[in-house]
Protein backbone atom coordinates (compact mmCIF):
# COMPACT_ATOMS: atom_id res chain seq x y z
CA UNK A 1 0.00 0.00 0.00
CA UNK A 2 3.03 2.75 1.35
CA UNK A 3 4.22 2.14 -2.53
CA UNK A 4 1.17 2.99 -4.30
CA UNK A 5 0.96 6.24 -1.65
CA UNK A 6 4.12 7.55 -3.04
CA UNK A 7 3.27 7.10 -6.85
CA UNK A 8 0.09 8.96 -6.04
CA UNK A 9 1.88 11.45 -4.17
CA UNK A 10 4.52 11.71 -7.20
CA UNK A 11 1.49 11.87 -9.49
CA UNK A 12 0.23 14.38 -7.52
CA UNK A 13 1.57 15.83 -4.57
CA UNK A 14 3.63 18.34 -6.48
CA UNK A 15 6.05 18.18 -3.58
CA UNK A 16 9.71 20.08 -3.52
CA UNK A 17 11.44 16.88 -3.02
CA UNK A 18 11.90 13.08 -4.36
CA UNK A 19 8.79 11.50 -2.53
CA UNK A 20 10.67 8.07 -2.66
CA UNK A 21 13.07 9.01 -0.11
CA UNK A 22 10.98 10.82 1.99
CA UNK A 23 10.41 9.47 5.73
CA UNK A 24 6.67 7.55 5.96
CA UNK A 25 6.64 10.38 8.82
CA UNK A 26 7.95 13.37 7.35
CA UNK A 27 5.26 16.40 7.14
CA UNK A 28 4.52 16.32 3.29
CA UNK A 29 3.14 20.19 3.82
CA UNK A 30 6.31 20.91 4.68
CA UNK A 31 8.09 19.44 2.19
CA UNK A 32 5.86 21.59 -0.47
CA UNK A 33 2.61 20.18 -1.13
CA UNK A 34 0.16 22.94 -0.98
CA UNK A 35 -3.75 22.58 0.03
CA UNK A 36 -4.91 22.10 -3.59
CA UNK A 37 -2.08 19.74 -4.33
CA UNK A 38 -3.34 17.65 -1.45
CA UNK A 39 -7.20 17.73 -2.78
CA UNK A 40 -5.93 16.04 -5.93
CA UNK A 41 -3.85 13.82 -3.36
CA UNK A 42 -6.87 12.81 -1.86
CA UNK A 43 -9.05 12.28 -5.26
CA UNK A 44 -6.03 9.90 -6.66
CA UNK A 45 -6.28 8.00 -3.54
CA UNK A 46 -9.97 7.10 -3.32
CA UNK A 47 -9.83 6.57 -7.34
CA UNK A 48 -6.71 4.09 -6.80
CA UNK A 49 -8.18 2.81 -3.81
CA UNK A 50 -11.68 2.98 -4.63
CA UNK A 51 -12.79 4.30 -0.88
CA UNK A 52 -14.52 7.45 -0.30
CA UNK A 53 -13.15 9.62 2.65
CA UNK A 54 -15.68 10.41 4.94
CA UNK A 55 -16.40 13.70 6.03
CA UNK A 56 -14.87 13.88 9.27
CA UNK A 57 -11.62 12.68 7.89
CA UNK A 58 -11.48 15.89 4.92
CA UNK A 59 -8.86 17.29 7.15
CA UNK A 60 -5.07 18.78 6.76
CA UNK A 61 -3.69 16.21 9.18
CA UNK A 62 -5.23 13.20 7.64
CA UNK A 63 -3.05 14.05 4.20
CA UNK A 64 -0.02 15.45 6.36
CA UNK A 65 2.12 11.91 5.81
CA UNK A 66 2.52 8.64 3.64
CA UNK A 67 2.07 7.25 7.29
CA UNK A 68 -1.34 9.02 8.16
CA UNK A 69 -2.41 8.63 4.77
CA UNK A 70 -1.95 4.66 5.40
CA UNK A 71 -3.70 4.99 8.62
CA UNK A 72 -6.66 6.24 6.87
CA UNK A 73 -6.63 4.16 4.20
CA UNK A 74 -6.39 1.32 6.75
CA UNK A 75 -9.21 2.16 8.56
CA UNK A 76 -11.10 2.50 5.62
CA UNK A 77 -10.82 -0.67 4.44
CA UNK A 78 -11.00 -1.92 7.63
CA UNK A 79 -14.42 -0.86 7.99
CA UNK A 80 -15.15 -1.77 4.55
CA UNK A 81 -14.31 -5.24 5.35
CA UNK A 82 -16.10 -5.38 8.55
CA UNK B 1 -47.74 37.97 22.54
CA UNK B 2 -48.87 37.19 18.83
CA UNK B 3 -45.48 37.59 17.79
CA UNK B 4 -44.12 35.73 20.25
CA UNK B 5 -46.12 32.34 19.84
CA UNK B 6 -45.38 33.19 15.58
CA UNK B 7 -41.77 33.01 16.13
CA UNK B 8 -39.88 30.16 14.77
CA UNK B 9 -38.40 27.44 17.32
CA UNK B 10 -36.14 26.40 14.36
CA UNK B 11 -33.04 28.62 15.01
CA UNK B 12 -32.46 28.62 11.26
CA UNK B 13 -36.06 29.40 10.28
CA UNK B 14 -35.48 32.52 12.71
CA UNK B 15 -32.22 33.34 11.12
CA UNK B 16 -34.17 33.41 7.66
CA UNK B 17 -37.20 35.56 8.80
CA UNK B 18 -35.07 37.80 10.27
CA UNK B 19 -32.88 37.96 6.87
CA UNK B 20 -36.28 38.58 5.38
CA UNK B 21 -37.84 41.26 7.68
CA UNK B 22 -34.37 43.65 7.48
CA UNK B 23 -34.50 43.45 4.04
CA UNK B 24 -38.30 44.09 3.72
CA UNK B 25 -37.11 47.21 5.77
CA UNK B 26 -34.65 48.19 4.06
CA UNK B 27 -37.04 48.17 0.48
CA UNK B 28 -40.07 50.12 2.61
CA UNK B 29 -37.26 52.49 3.05
CA UNK B 30 -35.92 52.58 -0.53
CA UNK B 31 -32.80 52.41 0.39
CA UNK B 32 -32.36 49.40 -1.86
CA UNK B 33 -34.68 49.02 -4.49
CA UNK B 34 -35.96 45.04 -5.78
CA UNK B 35 -34.58 44.27 -9.05
CA UNK B 36 -37.18 40.78 -8.23
CA UNK B 37 -33.90 38.44 -8.23
CA UNK B 38 -32.72 37.34 -4.45
CA UNK B 39 -29.22 39.49 -4.24
CA UNK B 40 -29.37 42.01 -6.84
CA UNK B 41 -30.31 45.53 -5.73
CA UNK B 42 -31.15 48.80 -7.34
CA UNK B 43 -29.18 51.57 -4.36
CA UNK B 44 -30.68 54.36 -3.56
CA UNK B 45 -28.33 57.57 -3.24
CA UNK B 46 -28.69 57.71 0.59
CA UNK B 47 -27.73 54.39 0.26
CA UNK B 48 -24.34 55.38 -1.95
CA UNK B 49 -23.95 57.95 0.57
CA UNK B 50 -22.96 55.99 3.23
CA UNK B 51 -20.56 53.70 1.20
CA UNK B 52 -18.35 56.90 -0.39
CA UNK B 53 -17.85 57.40 3.42
CA UNK B 54 -16.79 54.32 4.22
CA UNK B 55 -14.11 53.97 0.69
CA UNK B 56 -13.39 57.30 2.08
CA UNK B 57 -12.51 55.92 5.92
CA UNK B 58 -10.62 53.07 4.43
CA UNK B 59 -8.38 54.95 2.11
CA UNK B 60 -7.41 57.30 5.01
CA UNK B 61 -6.44 54.14 7.02
CA UNK B 62 -4.22 52.80 4.60
CA UNK B 63 -2.81 56.55 3.25
CA UNK B 64 0.55 56.64 2.24
CA UNK B 65 0.87 52.56 2.39
CA UNK B 66 -0.28 51.84 -1.53
CA UNK B 67 2.06 52.50 -4.80
CA UNK B 68 -0.87 53.22 -6.17
CA UNK B 69 -4.91 53.09 -6.12
CA UNK B 70 -6.41 51.26 -9.35
CA UNK B 71 -10.18 51.14 -9.91
CA UNK B 72 -11.71 47.60 -11.83
CA UNK B 73 -14.65 47.29 -13.70
CA UNK B 74 -17.11 44.01 -12.70
CA UNK B 75 -15.39 41.97 -16.07
CA UNK B 76 -12.80 40.72 -15.81
CA UNK B 77 -10.58 38.51 -18.91
CA UNK B 78 -12.11 34.54 -18.49
CA UNK B 79 -8.79 33.49 -18.31
CA UNK B 80 -8.09 35.00 -14.78
CA UNK B 81 -10.86 33.55 -13.43
CA UNK B 82 -9.13 30.15 -14.89
CA UNK B 83 -6.02 30.81 -13.73
CA UNK B 84 -6.99 31.71 -9.82
CA UNK B 85 -8.08 28.71 -9.89
CA UNK B 86 -11.70 29.74 -8.78
CA UNK B 87 -13.39 27.39 -10.91
CA UNK B 88 -12.56 24.32 -9.15
CA UNK B 89 -12.87 25.84 -5.67
CA UNK B 90 -16.24 27.55 -6.37
CA UNK B 91 -17.79 26.38 -9.27
CA UNK B 92 -21.24 27.30 -7.91
CA UNK B 93 -20.34 31.37 -7.66
CA UNK B 94 -19.14 31.83 -11.19
CA UNK B 95 -20.35 33.94 -13.44
CA UNK B 96 -19.47 33.67 -17.58
CA UNK B 97 -20.50 36.40 -19.76
CA UNK B 98 -22.06 34.51 -22.77
CA UNK B 99 -22.57 36.44 -26.18
CA UNK B 100 -24.12 36.17 -29.44
CA UNK B 101 -20.87 36.65 -31.42
CA UNK B 102 -20.52 33.66 -33.11
CA UNK B 103 -19.99 33.94 -37.06
CA UNK B 104 -21.56 30.91 -37.54
CA UNK B 105 -24.29 31.83 -35.09
CA UNK B 106 -27.62 31.24 -36.36
CA UNK B 107 -30.06 34.34 -35.89
CA UNK B 108 -32.97 32.85 -37.59
CA UNK B 109 -32.91 29.93 -34.79
CA UNK B 110 -32.63 32.69 -31.62
CA UNK B 111 -35.23 34.98 -33.10
CA UNK B 112 -37.53 32.02 -33.31
CA UNK B 113 -36.61 30.73 -29.93
CA UNK B 114 -37.19 34.23 -28.72
CA UNK B 115 -40.69 34.27 -30.37
CA UNK B 116 -41.25 31.08 -28.93
CA UNK B 117 -43.51 30.23 -25.87
CA UNK B 118 -40.50 29.33 -24.01
CA UNK B 119 -38.99 32.53 -24.20
CA UNK B 120 -35.72 32.19 -22.43
CA UNK B 121 -34.77 29.17 -24.73
CA UNK B 122 -32.99 32.36 -26.99
CA UNK B 123 -30.42 31.94 -24.51
CA UNK B 124 -29.63 28.66 -25.59
CA UNK B 125 -27.90 30.20 -28.76
CA UNK B 126 -25.87 31.67 -27.13
CA UNK B 127 -21.97 30.45 -26.43
CA UNK B 128 -19.47 31.59 -23.22
CA UNK B 129 -17.31 33.95 -24.06
CA UNK B 130 -13.60 35.17 -22.77
CA UNK B 131 -14.95 37.72 -20.07
CA UNK B 132 -15.84 36.70 -16.46
CA UNK B 133 -17.76 38.59 -13.60
CA UNK B 134 -15.24 39.33 -11.41
CA UNK B 135 -14.90 36.69 -8.39
CA UNK B 136 -13.21 38.77 -5.76
CA UNK B 137 -11.81 42.32 -6.43
CA UNK B 138 -7.77 41.80 -6.24
CA UNK B 139 -8.11 38.60 -9.14
CA UNK B 140 -7.72 41.49 -11.89
CA UNK B 141 -4.65 42.76 -10.15
CA UNK B 142 -2.26 39.75 -10.71
CA UNK B 143 -1.77 39.61 -14.08
CA UNK B 144 -0.56 42.97 -13.57
CA UNK B 145 2.22 42.47 -11.23
CA UNK B 146 3.86 39.37 -13.05
CA UNK B 147 7.71 40.07 -12.48
CA UNK B 148 9.67 41.13 -10.12
CA UNK B 149 8.64 43.26 -7.13
CA UNK B 150 10.91 46.29 -5.26
CA UNK B 151 12.76 45.07 -2.67
CA UNK B 152 9.94 46.49 0.11
CA UNK B 153 7.49 44.71 -1.86
CA UNK B 154 4.44 46.36 -2.94
CA UNK B 155 1.31 47.49 -1.70
CA UNK B 156 -1.89 48.47 -4.50
CA UNK B 157 -5.31 49.69 -3.54
CA UNK B 158 -8.58 48.12 -5.18
CA UNK B 159 -11.48 48.95 -6.04
CA UNK B 160 -13.40 46.29 -7.33
CA UNK B 161 -16.99 45.38 -8.49
CA UNK B 162 -17.64 41.78 -7.73
CA UNK B 163 -20.41 38.97 -8.05
CA UNK B 164 -21.25 35.48 -6.24
CA UNK B 165 -24.09 33.45 -7.72
CA UNK B 166 -25.81 32.84 -4.42
CA UNK B 167 -29.21 34.60 -4.46
CA UNK B 168 -30.32 34.93 -0.70
CA UNK B 169 -32.99 36.38 0.55
CA UNK B 170 -30.42 37.76 3.29
CA UNK B 171 -29.85 41.65 2.33
CA UNK B 172 -26.04 41.45 3.36
CA UNK B 173 -25.50 38.33 0.73
CA UNK B 174 -25.91 40.05 -2.57
CA UNK B 175 -24.62 38.80 -5.66
CA UNK B 176 -23.37 41.81 -7.38
CA UNK B 177 -21.41 44.03 -4.78
CA UNK B 178 -18.28 45.89 -4.03
CA UNK B 179 -14.90 45.27 -2.17
CA UNK B 180 -12.48 47.78 -1.52
CA UNK B 181 -8.63 46.01 -0.73
CA UNK B 182 -5.52 46.69 -0.08
CA UNK B 183 -3.20 44.32 -1.51
CA UNK B 184 0.19 43.40 -0.52
CA UNK B 185 2.93 41.31 -2.94
CA UNK B 186 6.56 40.76 -1.57
CA UNK B 187 7.55 38.20 0.85
CA UNK B 188 5.74 35.63 3.84
CA UNK B 189 6.99 37.99 6.48
CA UNK B 190 5.49 41.21 4.62
CA UNK B 191 2.43 39.49 3.69
CA UNK B 192 1.76 38.17 7.32
CA UNK B 193 2.77 41.80 9.00
CA UNK B 194 0.37 43.36 6.16
CA UNK B 195 -2.49 41.14 7.16
CA UNK B 196 -2.47 41.55 10.91
CA UNK B 197 -1.62 45.37 10.77
CA UNK B 198 -4.92 45.34 8.81
CA UNK B 199 -6.80 43.10 11.65
CA UNK B 200 -6.02 46.23 14.06
CA UNK B 201 -7.31 48.79 11.67
CA UNK B 202 -10.27 47.00 10.80
CA UNK B 203 -11.45 46.64 13.72
CA UNK B 204 -10.03 50.11 15.02
CA UNK B 205 -11.99 51.62 11.78
CA UNK B 206 -15.24 49.90 12.45
CA UNK B 207 -15.20 50.44 16.31
CA UNK B 208 -15.13 54.01 15.55
CA UNK B 209 -18.34 53.41 13.40
CA UNK B 210 -20.05 52.24 16.10
CA UNK B 211 -20.38 48.42 15.31
CA UNK B 212 -19.65 45.84 17.97
CA UNK B 213 -17.39 43.71 16.06
CA UNK B 214 -14.84 40.88 16.59
CA UNK B 215 -12.20 38.88 14.28
CA UNK B 216 -12.64 35.36 13.93
CA UNK B 217 -10.64 32.56 12.40
CA UNK B 218 -12.59 31.62 8.88
CA UNK B 219 -12.80 29.46 6.11
CA UNK B 220 -13.69 30.33 2.44
CA UNK B 221 -17.34 28.31 0.99
CA UNK B 222 -14.90 25.81 -1.00
CA UNK B 223 -17.38 23.60 -3.06
CA UNK B 224 -18.00 20.18 -2.31
CA UNK B 225 -16.31 17.38 -0.42
CA UNK B 226 -13.07 18.38 -1.81
CA UNK B 227 -13.64 22.07 -0.04
CA UNK B 228 -13.70 20.66 3.03
CA UNK B 229 -10.48 19.44 3.13
CA UNK B 230 -9.30 23.09 1.65
CA UNK B 231 -11.56 25.08 4.38
CA UNK B 232 -10.01 22.64 6.76
CA UNK B 233 -6.26 23.70 5.67
CA UNK B 234 -7.38 27.57 5.50
CA UNK B 235 -9.20 26.94 8.94
CA UNK B 236 -6.05 25.13 10.53
CA UNK B 237 -3.51 27.74 9.19
CA UNK B 238 -5.52 30.72 9.86
CA UNK B 239 -4.96 31.97 6.64
CA UNK B 240 -8.60 34.22 6.54
CA UNK B 241 -9.19 36.05 9.41
CA UNK B 242 -12.81 37.53 9.42
CA UNK B 243 -14.63 41.06 11.15
CA UNK B 244 -17.58 39.78 11.71
CA UNK B 245 -20.70 41.79 12.42
CA UNK B 246 -24.45 41.66 13.74
CA UNK B 247 -26.50 42.09 10.54
CA UNK B 248 -29.78 41.28 10.19
CA UNK B 249 -29.53 37.86 12.39
CA UNK B 250 -27.74 39.06 15.56
CA UNK B 251 -27.26 34.89 16.38
CA UNK B 252 -25.09 34.58 12.81
CA UNK B 253 -22.96 37.82 12.67
CA UNK B 254 -21.81 38.47 9.15
CA UNK B 255 -18.31 38.90 7.61
CA UNK B 256 -17.99 42.92 7.17
CA UNK B 257 -14.21 42.48 6.12
CA UNK B 258 -11.79 39.79 5.68
CA UNK B 259 -7.83 39.83 6.17
CA UNK B 260 -6.85 36.83 4.42
CA UNK B 261 -2.96 35.47 3.35
CA UNK B 262 -3.00 33.62 -0.12
CA UNK B 263 0.34 32.22 0.47
CA UNK B 264 1.97 31.47 -2.83
CA UNK B 265 -0.72 30.79 -4.94
CA UNK B 266 -1.40 33.88 -6.77
CA UNK B 267 2.88 34.82 -6.68
CA UNK B 268 3.44 30.98 -8.26
CA UNK B 269 0.52 31.07 -10.82
CA UNK B 270 1.17 34.69 -12.28
CA UNK B 271 5.24 34.88 -11.83
CA UNK B 272 5.43 37.28 -9.37
CA UNK B 273 8.56 37.13 -7.78
CA UNK B 274 10.51 38.94 -5.10
CA UNK B 275 13.62 40.85 -5.55
CA UNK B 276 15.70 37.79 -4.16
CA UNK B 277 14.11 35.89 -6.59
CA UNK B 278 11.36 34.38 -4.41
CA UNK B 279 8.27 33.25 -5.42
CA UNK B 280 5.84 36.05 -4.13
CA UNK B 281 3.56 35.78 -1.29
CA UNK B 282 0.85 37.70 -1.02
CA UNK B 283 -1.86 39.09 0.92
CA UNK B 284 -5.04 41.31 1.43
CA UNK B 285 -7.87 42.78 3.30
CA UNK B 286 -11.17 43.56 1.40
CA UNK B 287 -13.80 45.48 2.69
CA UNK B 288 -17.36 44.61 1.93
CA UNK B 289 -18.29 48.04 1.75
CA UNK B 290 -22.13 47.30 0.99
CA UNK B 291 -22.18 44.79 4.45
CA UNK B 292 -20.87 48.33 6.17
CA UNK B 293 -23.31 50.40 5.27
CA UNK B 294 -25.54 47.37 6.25
CA UNK B 295 -24.57 46.61 9.61
CA UNK B 296 -24.63 50.66 10.09
CA UNK B 297 -28.27 51.05 9.15
CA UNK B 298 -28.75 47.99 11.47
CA UNK B 299 -27.16 49.69 14.14
CA UNK B 300 -28.06 53.24 14.13
CA UNK B 301 -31.20 52.83 12.02
CA UNK B 302 -32.56 53.43 8.94
CA UNK B 303 -33.18 56.96 8.94
CA UNK B 304 -29.41 58.73 8.49
CA UNK B 305 -30.17 61.91 9.66
CA UNK B 306 -30.72 60.26 13.41
CA UNK B 307 -27.53 58.75 13.10
CA UNK B 308 -24.80 59.66 16.04
CA UNK B 309 -22.88 63.32 15.11
CA UNK B 310 -19.53 61.58 15.43
CA UNK B 311 -20.48 59.02 13.39
CA UNK B 312 -22.15 60.94 10.41
CA UNK B 313 -19.11 63.33 11.11
CA UNK B 314 -16.86 60.51 10.16
CA UNK B 315 -18.49 59.17 7.24
CA UNK B 316 -19.10 63.04 5.48
CA UNK B 317 -23.22 62.19 5.84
Amino acid sequence: MEREIRQILAAHGRLGVDVYSLDADADLYRNGMTSHASVNVMIGLEEAFDVEFPIEMLRRSTFESVASIETALNSLTATLAG
Amino acid sequence: MTTLTNRPADPAELVLEQHRAFRDELLAARLLLSTGIDGLYLRSDRFERIVRGIDAMVSRAGAGTAEETLHFPLLMPREVLERTNYPRSFPNLTGVVSGFSDPTADHAALVQAFDSDDRASWTNLLRPSDLALCSAACHPLYPTQQGTLPAEGRVVEVFGQCFRREPSIDPARMQSFRQHEFVYLGNAEGARAHRDAWIGRALELHGRLGLSVEAVNANDPFFGRTGRLLAASQLSNSLKIEVVAPIAAPSAPTAITSANLHLEHFGEEFGIHTATGQVAHTACVGFGVERIALALLRRHGLDLTGWDPQIRQELAL
